[in-house]
C-alpha cells in the first residue's frame, strides 16, 4: 500500500509525473492549472530536477522539445487558451516522433473565455490545432487518482510510440481534492532511446532530431510512418469504461468531470428503476468508436453530457451512425447562467428522464 | 602537414574552387601536393544549397572551425533556427536539433538544462528568426543567464522567403515588401541586436564581425571561439552577430554584396565587442 494523501488534481498531476520518473517541467501559469507549475517549483529542486518558469507556452512547450529531444521524461502543462498556443510545436514533435507529456486543465473559451471550467478544449486537443497529419494520443482522468495513474500511463505511451501524449483535465478536476495513493505503475519494457541527441561523444553517428536525412529526402516515409503508428495506437490503445450497458435502455457518453456528474445521475435514477448505463471514454484519440457503435445496435438513444456547445457529440454521432438518437446535454444545461454554472446531476436525471419517457 | 592527395577532385565549399586534385601528369604519375586549406574536420563532404554568394556557409566553415580548435565536437548540439541560416546545421558533424521559427533560445534551454548542463549547446539564427519572430525568446533566455551561445546571421533580410523586410533592414533599402525602400513610419528602424543583448546582465560576451575580408574572418574566428569559451566558462549567455551577404535580397552580385556590406551595412552595424565579462554577479 502506498502512502496516501488528501490533494488536488493539479497537485495529483505532479506525484504522477514524478512517480513516472520525471525530472523536467518548464511552465507558465494560467488559471485553472497554476498548482501544477507551483508543485512542479517547489518539488523538483529537492530531487535534483529542472524546473524552468517560463515567459510563454510557446517557450514551455519549446523546452520542453528540446528536453525530450535529449531522451529524457519532461511534461508542460497548461489551460485552455495557453495550450492553443503550444499547438505548432506539438504537431512538431508528432512529426520528429518525440515522446512528450502535456497537460491541459480546460477552461471556459473561446479565446481568453473565462478562467472556470469547462470542456471546450475536446476538439482541439482530439483533432489537433496544429498543422499537418497529427493525432496525439489523448487520456482524459475523471478523478485525483486516475489523473495520477493516467500521467504515469502517458509517459509509458509517449516512450512507447514516441509520441505525443495530452492529459486532459478541467478545473473541477483540477482543483477538487480527494485521496490519492501513491504507487509507481510498472508498464513494461520500452525501446531504447538510440536516436537522441545528447552530444555525439564516442557515437559512430550524429543524431539529428527531426532526422535530417528523412527531412531532406524523404518526407512520404515519415507520412506512411505516421500513417502506421496511428493505426497501431488505434488497434491497441483504445481505453474506456461501462457503467451498467448491459440492461440499458439508453447510455450516457461522458469523459472527465462530466463523466463524474454523469456517474452520479446513474447512482440516483438506476434504484427508481431507470435503465440508464453510462460509457465514458478513458482516451479521447483512439476513440471508442467501437463499444459505441455495438450498443447503438442495442440501445435506443445516448446523451451526451460535456460542457461546451457539442464537441464529443459529434464523435459519438460518427459512431452510432444514426442507428439510435443522440442527444447532447452542454454548456446550456449549467444551472447558472454565468461562466460559474455547472451541470448537475438533477439535470442530467432530468434529461435522461425526459429521453426514456419520450423519445 | 604534408598528406598524399591520390584521388578525387576536392572542392572548396561555397565558391566551388579545386583545393586539391590528383593530377595526372606522365600517365601514371601522381603528384604529392600541400593542402593549405580544407573544410574543418567537423564538416561533412557535401555540397551545400545555398545561392552562390551566399555568406551563411562561410559562417558554418568559422563554427566548424572553432569546434575544431576547441577540441569540443562530442560535447556539442547545435540547434538551428528556421530559414537559409539554418541549412548548415546539415554540415556539422554534430548532434543537432532543428526548432521552430524563433525558438531555438528554448529548445537549447531545454537542452541544456536536461543534461544538466553538461553539453555545449549553440543556436544559429537569422534576423528574421531571431531579430522578429523569436526577439521575446531571446531577449528572456539571456535574461535567464543560460550557459547558451548564439551566432546571429544578420543578412539584413528574410532570404528563405525570397527577400521581404527584417528588423535589420536598412532605411531606405528595397526588399520585396519595402518596394520603396524601408522607411521608418510605418516600418520602423535597423534593430541592433548585439548592442541591445549587451545591456542585460544575464549576458557575458556580445560581438558584431564581419566576413569581408580574410583579416576579418580570422577576426570572427577568434571571436566565435571567445563566446564558446565563455560558454565552457560557464559565464553566462554569449551572443556573435555577423554581417552576412544574401545577393538575391541585396539584388547584387556576390561581389557587389560585400562591397554593398562595407559601404552600408558597416555603417549601421559598427564591428566590435559590446560586452565582454568573466563573470556575472
Ligand atoms: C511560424 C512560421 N512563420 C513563418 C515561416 C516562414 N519562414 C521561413 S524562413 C523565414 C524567414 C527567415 O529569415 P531569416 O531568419 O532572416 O533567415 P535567412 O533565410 O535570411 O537566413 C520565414 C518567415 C515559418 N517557417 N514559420
Ligand atoms: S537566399 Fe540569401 S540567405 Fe538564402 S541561401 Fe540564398 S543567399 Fe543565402
Ligand atoms: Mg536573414
Amino acid at each position: 500500500m502506498g502512502k496516501k494523501l488528501l490533494i488536488t488534481g493539479n497537485e495529483a498531476v505532479g506525484y504522477g509525473a514524478i512517480y513516472a520518473g520525471c525530472r523536467n517541467y518548464f511552465g507558465y501559469p494560467i488559471t485553472p492549472q497554476n498548482e501544477v507549475v507551483e508543485f512542479f517549483a517547489r518539488e523538483l529542486p529537492k530531487i535534483g530536477g529542472n524546473f524552468v518558469q517560463t515567459e510563454s507556452e510557446l517557450t514551455s512547450i519549446n523546452m520542453l522539445y528540446g528536453a525530450v529531444a535529449t531522451g529524457v521524461r519532461a511534461m508542460t502543462s497548461s489551460s485552455s487558451t495557453g495550450f492553443s498556443l503550444m499547438q505548432e510545436c506539438i504537431a512538431h514533435m508528432a512529426y520528429c516522433s518525440l515522446p512528450a507529456v502535456i497537460v491541459d486543465v480546460q477552461r471556459g473559451g473561446p479565446g481568453a473565455g473565462s478562467t472556470q471550467t469547462a470542456q471546450m478544449d475536446y476538439a482541439q486537443v482530439t483533432k489537433g490545432g496544429g498543422n499537418g497529419d497529427y493525432y496525439p494520443l489523448v487520456l482524459a482522468p475523471f478523478s485525483v487518482q486516475e489523473i495520477f495513474e493516467l500521467i504515469q500511463r502517458a509517459f509509458y505511451l509517449a516512450d512507447k510510440y514516441h509520441h505525443p501524449v495530452i492529459v486532459l483535465s478541467d478545473a473541477i478536476l483540477g482543483q477538487m481534492m480527494e485521496n490519492l495513493e501513491l504507487y509507481s505503475i510498472n508498464f513494461g519494457p520500452l525501446p531504447a532511446k538510440d536516436w537522441a541527441a545528447t552530444g555525439q561523444g564516442e557515437r559512430k553517428y550524429r543524431n539529428t532530431v527531426p532526422n535530417i536525412w528523412t527531412f531532406f529526402n524523404n518526407y512520404r516515409d515519415i507520412i506512411v510512418n505516421l500513417g502506421k503508428k496511428y493505426q497501431e495506437i488505434t488497434d491497441n490503445e483504445v481505453r474506456f469504461k461501462t457503467y451498467e450497458i448491459e440492461d440499458a435502455e439508453m447510455v450516457i457518453v461522458a469523459y472527465g468531470s462530466s463523466a463524474r456528474i454523469s456517474l452520479e445521475t446513474l447512482r440516483r435514477l438506476r434504484p427508481e428503476g431507470y435503465k440508464v448505463g453510462l460509457i465514458r471514454p478513458i482516451t479521447l484519440w483512439p476513440f471508442p468508436t467501437k463499444i459505441i457503435r455495438e450498443t447503438s445496435h442495442r440501445v435506443r438513444n445516448f446523451l451526451v453530457v460535456e460542457d461546451s456547445l457539442g464537441q464529443l457529440v459529434e464523435d459519438v454521432e460518427f459512431a452510432v451512425e444514426g442507428r439510435a438518437g443522440v442527444h447532447l446535454l452542454g454548456s446550456l444545461a449549467r444551472h447558472l447562467p454565468t461562466s460559474s454554472g455547472m451541470i448537475f446531476p438533477k439535470t442530467v436525471s432530468e434529461e435522461v428522464k425526459n429521453i426514456l419517457c419520450h423519445k | 602537414m604534408k598528406r598524399k592527395v591520390d584521388e578525387n577532385v576536392k572542392r572548396e565549399p561555397f565558391s566551388g574552387r579545386i583545393i586539391s586534385s590528383t593530377i595526372k601528369e606522365n600517365i601514371d604519375e601522381k603528384v604529392e601536393r600541400e593542402i593549405v586549406y580544407s573544410r574543418p574536420e567537423c564538416m561533412h563532404d557535401l555540397p551545400t544549397i545555398l545561392c552562390p554568394g551566399c555568406q551563411h556557409g562561410l559562417i558554418y566553415r568559422l563554427i566548424g572551425e572553432a569546434i575544431d580548435e576547441l577540441k569540443i565536437r562530442g560535447h556539442c548540439i547545435g540547434v538551428g533556427g528556421v530559414g537559409c541560416h539554418a541549412m548548415g546545421m546539415g554540415m556539422l558533424k554534430i548532434d543537432a536539433i532543428m526548432a521552430l521559427h524563433g525558438r531555438a533560445p528554448e529548445v537549447a534551454t531545454g537542452i541544456k538544462r536536461s543534461l544538466h548542463g553538461k553539453p555545449i549547446v549553440f543556436t544559429v539564427q537569422g534576423d528574421g528568426d531571431l531579430a522578429a519572430i523569436g526577439m521575446g525568446d531571446m531577449i528572456n533566455a539571456v535574461n535567464r543567464g543560460e550557459k547558451l551561445t548564439t551566432i546571429f546571421c544578420n543578412n539584413a533580410g528574410y532570404g528563405t522567403t525570397g527577400g521581404q523586410m527584417a528588423p535589420t533592414t536598412l532605411l531606405d533599402q528595397v526588399t520585396t515588401t519595402t518596394p520603396e525602400g524601408r522607411q521608418p513610419q510605418g516600418f520602423g528602424y535597423p534593430i541592433h541586436v548585439a548592442e541591445l543583448l549587451a545591456t542585460m546582465t544575464g549576458m557575458a560576451f556580445s560581438a558584431r564581425c564581419a566576413l569581408t575580408s580574410p583579416a576579418q574572418f580570422n577576426q570572427a574566428l577568434k571571436t566565435v571561439k571567445t563566446a564558446f569559451q565563455k560558454q565552457i566558462d560557464g559565464v553566462g549567455y554569449s551572443f556573435v552577430e555577423i554581417l552576412s551577404a544574401c545577393p538575391p535580397t541585396f539584388k547584387k552580385t556576390p561581389l557587389e554584396s560585400i562591397k554593398w556590406i562595407m559601404s552600408h551595412m558597416l555603417e549601421e552595424y559598427p564591428l566590435g565587442i559590446f560586452k565582454d565579462v568573466d563573470k556575472i554577479p
